[in-house]
């Protein structure tokens, strides 16, 4: 099969198809950091995580039509604004959902899979009553469309690196709200010991309702992201799902690291295999390993060694 | 201690009531093709059964029933479709006598894994086994090495996942996104016409009280007592000397089993199988049917699946829009406000009522502290 092909060819397509691993691994990131602070550190499985995600993407065409048909002079800028709107409109319907529907349910996580599973269907069909079934997509300001040419064979376009920065931006300030701020501590100090954190003053309801919504905020922009690089429908968001929780588990759940290790893994093994055979062969084979793993090592790639 | 009757009296009244329903009231007022409609509900009853067994008993919650009442409904939609693909029913096709889906596919001659279900009883075998087993070494997996509760549930619905991805992707041996459609004989007696539609009700109601029965038998024996007692508290039951994986491998098996029966029974009465019956959203659809009727109660489960699906066709047939919007918030109202589903509500509201009426016409025999213990909600 690779006879058609040069050495410098080869190289060209492996670093190609490496690179389109790469945004892969953007969304995938964007989205397990949501859901690795809602499921790794609060135990809630959240069903619903897509459809934060879509609100996310939702806003952002909003908030694009709208520079597009009054603002057109700033409309090169309109991301981040898009991005920010999103975040807030993302974390507050989550706030919502936490003080309605999961702080009811913390003692019960496997109960508030179906409850989150009953939003994500009222979600969807809103999105549908609201936006129509049809999917939509975001017009992208001048600057991003084209691609960049490394070599001559070699070229990658400029929204998924913008992309791919973006996820390295959100990365480190999540990293560093969770591990050096104030406010992070009191959330790891929440997870570990809810009581003795209650005890020593921290208002662990707050601190339950501050976390859900900031992960669903992240899940906000990585909407928002997601709609660079490809259109938004009201079910869009369920396609991910899956392969989220799969990443979040497959690192190790609470393992901001590992979550990244296992996105980068999971979505380089699956672009890397596309180009050897099918979409969906290259799909089921990689999410076969994943769970091929997962049963050898239950507790993911970076377990924290807690004692329970 | 064990029961020594095999129904307590409000089960009894429940038995009762489901088989009238089912054998006598349904058939006799409904037409063939709503009859046909409750037979594709009562199919996931078989699963909600099972998950009544596992969820229930053994608290462990399987996000992927679906594969197993796929693999059923695929195994037994095989046999139907290699019989309904004889070679002069496909006698126009490029290579006659192998499914149509195949002919189309450019694949000139049938599988290998295809080849044993020409015989019906290597199907009926492969219908049991080959879900069981398939449950069997996830289970031994899962369990052996101490994986439950959400970490299963996910695991499972990925499992669920990557069988909609096989199917839909591999088309050429398993009829991809349409599934197997056009099935019409089994042996030679055609299932397609209205009095089939019929016989084929009464044989899945029949397979399906059978169910009922091992079910209620399990839960009655002391294995049933070890499921709850595991589900409560699993480190006590383990330190007591029980095998606890041992004990969850059995409960993931049994309902993998139902499920396919299901599966299977769909194939039959519905006469076509699809990956639309065998992932992530089916598969949740059929622990809500669970959760609804009551995750602990084995009638319940099935009138859950059967009432949350005529829900759903009526619905849906009538306000299509407010359909999801009903379902997702009939899910959130069964998490939040009745846990125990419908049963939990008739065993906390109707059955005290219907108590107090047996014990206010038998007022001057002593049974009445019996009875007040009978009506105590069974679990």
């Amino acid at each position: 099969m690779f006879g058609d092909y040069s050495l410098g060819d080869l190289g060209s397509i492996f670093v190609m198809q490496g690179f389109a691993g790469l945004i892969l691994f953007s969304v995938y990131v964007l989205m397990a950091l949501g859901l690795a602070i809602i499921f790794g550190q609060m135990g809630v499985i959240n069903m619903a995580h897509g459809e934060f995600m879509i609100l996310g993407a939702y806003v952002t065409w909003m908030t694009s039509s709208f520079f597009q048909s009054y603002l057109p002079s700033l409309f090169s800028g309109y991301f981040f604004l898009a991005m920010i709107l999103a975040f807030i409109a993302s974390g507050a319907l989550g706030m919502l959902v936490e003080w309605v529907l999961i702080r009811h349910l913390y003692k019960r996580p496997l109960d508030t899979l179906l409850a989150t599973w009953g939003l994500s269907l009222i979600l969807q069909q809103a999105y549908r009553s609201v936006f129509g079934a049809r999917e939509v997509g975001v017009e992208l300001p001048q600057w991003m469309l084209g691609s960049l040419h490394v070599t001559d064979s070699i070229e990658v376009p400029i929204n998924g690196v913008f992309v791919m920065c973006l996820t390295v931006l959100i990365t480190i300030s999540v990293a560093y709200v969770m591990y050096k701020s104030r406010w992070g501590r009191q959330v790891r100090a929440v997870v570990q010991n809810r009581i003795m954190a209650g005890a020593v003053g921290i208002n662990t309801e707050k601190v339950d309702r501050y976390t859900f919504g900031l992960g669903c905020g992240i899940a906000g922009i990585a909407g928002s992201a997601f709609t660079m690089i490809g259109s938004t429908g009201p079910t869009s968001g369920q396609l991910y799902i899956v392969d989220t929780f799969l990443v979040v588990v497959f690192g190790g759940a609470a393992s901001l690291v590992g979550t990244i290790a296992s996105a980068f893994s999971i979505s380089q093994t699956q672009s890397t295999l596309e180009f050897f055979m099918s979409g969906s062969m290259a799909k089921v084979l990689t999410l076969l390993a994943v769970v091929g793993i997962l049963m050898l090592r239950p507790q993911g790639l970076f377990a924290l060694k807690v004692r329970k | 201690m064990i029961n020594s009757r095999f129904f307590n009296r409000s089960e009894l009244m429940g038995f009762i009531a489901l088989a009238a329903v089912l054998f006598v009231i349904l058939p006799l007022t409904l037409d063939v093709f709503r009859l046909n409609l409750v037979a594709k509900y009562l199919t996931y009853a078989f699963v909600a059964l099972g998950l009544v067994l596992c969820w229930g008993y053994g608290g462990i919650l399987s996000l992927g029933q679906g594969v197993f009442f796929g693999l059923g409904g695929y195994c037994m939609a095989m046999f139907l479709k290699l019989e309904a693909s004889s070679v002069e029913n496909t006698k126009i096709q490029s290579t006659p006598g192998i499914p149509d889906f195949m002919d189309w596919n450019q694949i000139t001659s049938l599988p290998l894994f295809w080849q044993p279900f020409h015989s019906l009883t290597f199907t009926i075998l492969a219908i049991i086994l080959v879900p069981g087993v398939f449950a069997l070494i996830i289970g031994t997996a899962m369990f052996k090495r101490r994986v439950g509760g959400t970490y299963f549930a996910i695991i499972t619905q990925a499992v669920a996942a990557i069988l909609t991805i096989l199917i839909v992707g591999q088309q050429g041996y398993t009829g991809g996104i349409n599934g197997m459609t056009d099935l019409r004989t089994l042996k030679g007696w055609d299932i397609r016409p209205d009095h089939a539609k019929v016989i084929l009700y009464f044989v899945e109601v029949v397979l399906l009280f059978a169910c009922i029965g091992i079910a209620q038998f399990i839960r009655l024996t002391k294995l049933g007592r070890i499921l709850v007692a595991m589900r409560e508290q699993e480190d006590r039951v383990r330190f007591s000397g029980y095998s606890v994986a041992n004990f969850k491998i059995f409960a993931f098996c049994m309902a993998a089993v139902f499920a396919a029966i299901g599966g299977a029974m769909f194939a039959l009465n519905v006469g076509f199988m699809s990956p639309s019956f065998v992932g992530i959203v089916p598969s949740i659809e059929m622990v809500i049917y669970t959760a609804v009727g009551g995750r602990m109660s084995i009638f319940g489960a099935i009138w859950g699946a059967l009432l949350v699906n005529f829900a759903k066709t009526s619905l849906s047939e009538s306000f299509p829009q407010l359909w999801l919007f009903g379902l997702g918030a009939l899910f959130i109202a069964v998490v939040l406000a009745f846990p125990n589903g419908l049963s939990g509500l008739w065993a906390d509201y109707v059955q005290p009522r219907i108590d107090r009426l047996f014990a206010s016409r038998k007022p001057k025999r002593d049974w009445k502290d019996n009875s007040v213990a009978d009506g105590a909600p069974a679990e």
